[in-house]
């Protein structure tokens, strides 16, 4: 399980590397992207935080994209909370840690080997911990190298923000109705675009699928959490 | 609101929804259509970002070496390429087309 964690921790620290180069690329100072990466801990909200400022949005959009893009780790929470115990003070310091890879370990563990909640805690507390360690070390390297190379336009980092959300949303995308919702998101923000502040696009894409999702007559087949 | 605002506000927002999740256990939370729209909603943003940073300049939409690099980006995650490779590769291209239009 601890080979397992350490894996998925460098894993995520090639994200990392990504996101500290793109956050200091779209204005964010060096500090300001570390802290987001202590503090945030959610690798599409501080994407999508950064990436929202280097539109050109304010802060407030900013602030609300990242936020709605949080809103599936305390779906996460909701889940894995019965099974990491009462824990008191350790209880705050697992919610920082609840993001798609803890989650998604913990709740393999759930699966496999059901009643060992034991083993639930140890996958959930190793990835999480292995993440953060990589995640932030990685983001300070990424930022002082985004620092090094200037226009981040010469060297296609605005190209490869775009390819960091794609990196995103591709496993998310599995079945027809998501990619509706794709498409129809897509269409919204680009179509608002000329006519709206920078960073609205993006929430008025949010908003599409609340409309969409709401008259949903699909049968249930919401994946289970933390698959992704 | 001023960067260092916005960073610190964005950073409580996330740890405040993350904190709900294991202190409430509000009943209106655990239905379908909550759950299912969450996941949307996700989905719906990261395809929004994806478009505005791949074709949006400003208010205006323009295709450029943006463009050619995210189809790029498209294919090597279809072959399942893993994320540094396809993050350096859109870096390339765009860079790669810039310098030979330049």
């Amino acid at each position: 399980m601890w080979r397992q964690a350490l894996s998925i921790g460098v894993a995520t620290g090639t994200y990392g590397v990504s996101f500290g180069a793109l956050s200091v690329a779209a204005g964010l100072t060096l500090a300001q992207t570390c802290v987001l990466s202590l503090l945030m801990f959610s690798g599409g909200s501080q994407f999508a935080f950064a990436g929202v400022v280097g539109a050109g949005g304010g802060g407030a959009a900013a602030t609300a994209t990242a936020a709605l893009l949080g809103v599936r780790n305390g779906f996460y929470g909701l889940q894995m909370s019965p099974h990491l115990g009462r824990q008191g003070w350790r209880r705050p310091v697992a919610a920082h840690l609840t993001i798609d890879e803890s989650t998604a370990v913990g709740t393999v563990q759930l699966a496999q080997h059901p009643g060992r909640d034991d083993l639930v805690r140890l996958g959930f507390w190793a990835t999480g911990g292995a993440v953060f360690a990589f995640w932030n070390l990685a983001t300070l390297g990424g930022g002082m190298l985004g620092n090094a190379l200037g226009d981040p336009r010469r060297f296609g980092l605005d190209a490869a923000a775009a390819a960091a959300y794609l990196a995103l949303l591709w496993p998310r995308l599995r079945a027809a109705r998501p990619m509706t919702v794709a498409a129809a998101a897509a269409l919204v923000a680009l179509g608002v675009t000329p006519v709206v502040p920078a960073g609205v696009p993006v929430l008025a894409a949010a908003v599409t699928a609340v409309v969409l999702g709401w008259r949903d007559d699909a049968p249930a087949t919401a994946e289970p959490v933390g698959t992704d | 609101m001023s960067g260092w605002v916005a960073v610190l506000a964005a950073c409580a927002a996330c740890f405040g929804i993350k904190l709900l999740g294991f202190l409430a256990r509000p009943h209106w939370l655990e239905g379908e259509r909550v759950r299912r729209v969450s996941g949307l909603v996700t989905i719906a943003l990261l395809s929004a970002l994806l478009a505005v940073q791949a074709v949006a300049d400003g208010k205006q939409l323009t295709l450029d070496a943006r463009a050619p690099a995210v189809a790029v980006a498209g294919v090597l995650l279809w072959r399942r390429a893993p994320f540094v490779v396809v993050i350096v590769a859109a870096s390339a291209v765009a860079a790669g087309l810039r310098l030979a239009a330049a």
